[in-house]
């Protein structure tokens, strides 16, 4: 069996981990960093993502497509209080939001595909091999619509996905590996985009959630939105200058706001500088203005912290551990709230950015049979229900009911040769169907019998995924019947399809850009290591020399601006050229140094 | 459980859940009851601990994280198995819904086993949710003394709704041990039928009235606050 892999593909990062002899490892780039951007540019020549599309985000923010995961399964309705702060035209196809770029449009599983897709090439290079297959992970509170689009951009990115995992339950998994772990567990996640809580009983290997809530609306990117709107208004008063109107202004404040928020975590002041057209803006942060700009998104964390405790009949004092998963548990903000509600100190021992893909590899472990003794039984975040007389919804499974689980409901006609019901799934805890989420509309096929004669029984099962699945059958026929399902806000299968089609086109273009990226990698390597020979050889080689070197040197510094890779590598090869006698040179100086302590050492013997 | 045919191989099928000749997973009966799923018998006093270490076993047994990589009939036949392991035991663990559910059991047996309509709950709910009503019609400006007293009263009628709430629980519990002891003297399904019949009519007039006051107790504290 080929190998899975485990993928967090976050709001604001994703990573890409595997399981090494029984330890699950994230995988690194060449330069040895894990985390890859959820950002993808669209240039002329081809697609960017990760770091280098991040670099794009101030240059062409229209065509850079960034937190990509809140858009995951919606309509565009749910999302039109957040419009004015994305550089990027939004319009809605079929119930799903479509992203426009330029002439072209794309779906969010679309461009969740092309982050799917670095990862798994970059997978494909760190292990010397084809990777086919995923585990995925998703915010526990993600309902239905939300687990199949991330579904979606698997497919769509060339990967089966065995199984949508819920992001705190994937780092339990990674905490819990050690079998002897025992007890009750809160797992605190608060990501880029969205937080969840899970409470967990581990016992014997069996990791049993007994509940969980969040919010998918909150997270990181919401405390950069409180400190960049305070930015934006300070910067019209002083400077004049309207930064609404400046979509590349916009998202270089954005970015500055992000990093003095990382960096206040660590320091208790830090510095905004931003270069406006009429000049500089600087501004000095403190913590505590900070925290009192965020409080009420931290505060708010705790309320689904407290719903979900009562779902599991516990008392805050009852939970053994506290783990905390997600960046944005580094603000020492979030750690003194969560540690004042259990009333214990929260652990923190992995890397909350890397813990959730390193439990993705741990589920794809047990998937692939390698491991037995660990099972996961997770649950349904939230109530599905369909819609009845008078605009009320009628709960079939409850809100943390063990997945996978099924319920079935009898279904008859009311008026004589009556041949179909419409049926409207919902989900969601309030007891008006607007209240709720929309998730499908289907029609079952009646006899035609006079009214109450008809008798179809309807299967509504929630699968490991937390993906729904209809089944009818006829109880008088005993026959199954077929159910087209049209979901409300995901896509049809032939769409999908033709995005899968789409994906092989944009493959070509993607080479180029890649032949171009990596080209220019390479170069800068040379750039610096050659900067640093010649340095450290100054008086080893001619003057005449040095002076040719600095200048094939600066060729290259030039060309790879340019997005020609053959251009590129040809400045490369001129500099190892020209650098072949340094290299040497270095290469005696270093034996004979080397030679030179080889004999001190000797003579200390 | 009944020996039956596999459906892989069509030889019989002699381990519990998987066949013992080409080791593929059986489908769960489609007349297994809640309480045979986990081997105990029809008893209402049951051991949590042992339940739940028979529920981890089974979910290990059929758990789709463990059928990955097999074909598509077993994947299936996890699925389904693991859905009705989950329910089977969401229902046994929790005491109101395991009694609910020998109830539609037993009944089936005996069909005269009805919940009437609490008579005498009657009137008291509709005298609250008259009260109610007024309370909600209060401005907490204009009439606060008026709201604040009627509060205090529908804040009292809670409390005792609460106190009869447990009174109930109390007296559901000793019916369980009725039950217990009834089904251990007479382990035959028919026997002391009547009495046994007794019992379950009498749980289930618990039951409905305790529905009753519990709605009644939730919308009074969603009422005050």
């Amino acid at each position: 069996m080929s190998r899975i892999v485990g993928i967090d593909l976050g709001t604001t990062n994703s990573l890409i981990a595997y399981m090494d002899k029984g330890t699950p490892r994230v995988i690194p780039n060449p330069e040895g960093v894990a985390k890859v951007p959820s950002i993808v540019g669209m240039t002329d020549n081809g697609l960017i993502v990760g770091d280098s599309a991040k670099a794009h985000l101030t240059r062409d923010p229209s065509r850079t497509i960034y937190s990509v995961k809140r858009f995951m399964g919606k309509g565009l309705a749910d999302v039109t209080d957040e419009l004015k702060y994305f550089p990027y035209s939004l319009h809605e196809k079929n119930g799903v939001i479509r992203i426009e770029v330029g002439e072209k449009t794309y779906s969010p599983p679309q461009v969740s595909a092309m982050i799917l897709k670095e990862l798994k090439r970059r997978a494909e290079e760190f292990l010397k091999e084809d990777i086919s297959k995923a585990v995925i992970t998703v915010p526990a509170y993600f309902n239905d619509s939300q687990r199949q689009a991330t579904k979606d951009a698997g497919m769509i990115a060339g990967l089966e996905v065995l199984r949508i995992i819920n992001e705190p339950t994937a780092a339990a998994l990674a905490y819990g590996l050690d079998k002897k772990t025992q007890g009750i567990i809160a797992i605190y996640d608060l990501g880029g985009g969205t937080f969840d809580i899970s409470i967990l009983k581990l016992k014997d290997g069996i990791f049993e959630v007994l509940a969980t809530n969040g919010d998918t609306h909150l997270g990181g990117d919401d405390f950069d939105q409180c400190l960049l709107d305070v930015l934006v208004e300070e910067i019209a008063d002083k400077h004049g200058v309207q930064i609404h109107e400046h979509p590349d202004l916009m998202q270089s404040v954005r970015l500055a706001a992000e990093e003095a928020k990382v960096q206040l975590s660590s320091e208790t002041e830090a510095t905004v500088l931003v270069e406006l057209p009429n000049g500089k803006y600087e501004k000095t942060l403190t913590r505590e203005s900070l925290e009192a700009l965020v409080m009420h998104l931290v505060e708010r964390t705790l309320v689904p912290c407290r719903s979900a405790l009562k779902d599991a009949g516990l008392r805050a004092d009852q939970i053994d551990e506290v783990v905390l998963v997600g960046g944005s548990t580094r603000m020492p903000l979030v750690r003194s709230k969560v540690e004042g509600l259990f009333a214990k100190q929260p652990h923190s021992e992995l890397n909350p950015d890397e813990v959730v893909a390193l439990g993705a590899a741990v589920q794809a472990d047990i998937l692939g049979g390698h491991n037995k003794e660990i099972l996961l039984l997770d649950v349904t975040p939230l109530s599905l229900g369909i819609e009845t007389m008078g605009g009320v919804m009628s709960a079939l499974i409850r809100r943390n009911t063990t997945i996978p689980t099924s319920a079935k409901e009898m279904f008859t006609t009311y008026a004589d040769g009556q041949t179909s019901v419409d049926i409207h799934i919902l989900q969601g805890e309030r007891e008006l169907v607007k209240d709720n989420r929309s998730l499908a509309r289907f029609q079952l096929k009646m006899p035609p019998l006079p009214a109450g004669v008809p008798r179809v029984e309807v299967t509504f099962l929630i699968d490991a995924n937390g993906i729904l699945h209809v089944t009818a059958r006829d109880i008088r026929t005993s026959e199954a019947q077929t159910v087209q399902v049209k979901p409300s806000h995901g896509l049809s299968d032939d769409e999908v399809e033709g995005m899968i089609r789409d994906s092989f086109e944009f493959a070509e273009e993607d080479i180029k850009i890649r032949q171009v990226i990596e080209a220019r990698t390479e170069a800068n390597a040379i750039i610096i290591a050659t900067d640093k020979a010649l340095a450290r050889a100054s008086d080893l080689i001619s003057e005449k020399e040095k002076v040719e070197i600095q200048r094939v040197i600066g060729v290259l510094g030039e060309t790879q601006k340019g997005d020609d890779h053959r251009l590129i590598r040809a400045g490369i090869a001129e500099v190892e050229k020209e650098t072949h006698h340094l290299a040497e040179v270095l290469m005696d100086a270093t034996l004979k140094e080397a030679l030179e302590s080889k004999k001190v050492s000797e003579f200390v013997k | 459980m009944a020996r039956s045919m596999c459906w892989h191989c069509q030889s019989e099928v002699t381990g519990e859940y998987l066949c013992g000749q080409c080791v593929k997973v059986q489908p769960l009966s489609k007349d297994l009851d809640y309480f045979a799923c986990f081997k105990l018998p029809r008893l209402l006093n049951i051991n949590t601990q042992e339940l739940e270490r028979t529920y981890y076993e089974l979910s290990r047994a059929f758990h789709p994280d463990f059928y990955s990589t097999k074909d598509e009939s077993e994947k299936t036949i996890s699925l389904g198995n693991s859905a009705f392991l989950n329910t089977a035991y969401r229902t046994i663990k929790d005491p109101v819904q395991r009694v609910e559910y020998l109830i539609r059991l037993e009944a089936g047996a005996v069909k005269d086993i009805r919940s009437n309509p609490p008579a005498d709950l009657f009137e008291e709910i509709l005298e609250l949710q008259e009260d109610m009503e007024t309370f909600r019609g209060l401005s907490p400006e204009k009439d606060s003394t008026e709201r604040a007293e009627l509060r205090e009263k529908l804040q009292r009628e809670r409390e005792r709704l609460e106190g009869r709430q447990e009174e109930m629980e109390k007296a559901l519990g000793a019916k369980y041990q009725e039950w217990d002891g009834l089904q251990i003297a007479n382990a035959d399904p028919s026997e002391a039928r009547d009495q046994k019949n007794g019992v379950l009519r009498s749980m289930q007039e618990i039951l409905s009235n305790r529905t009753y006051i519990c709605n009644m107790a939730n919308e009074l504290l969603e009422t005050t606050g």
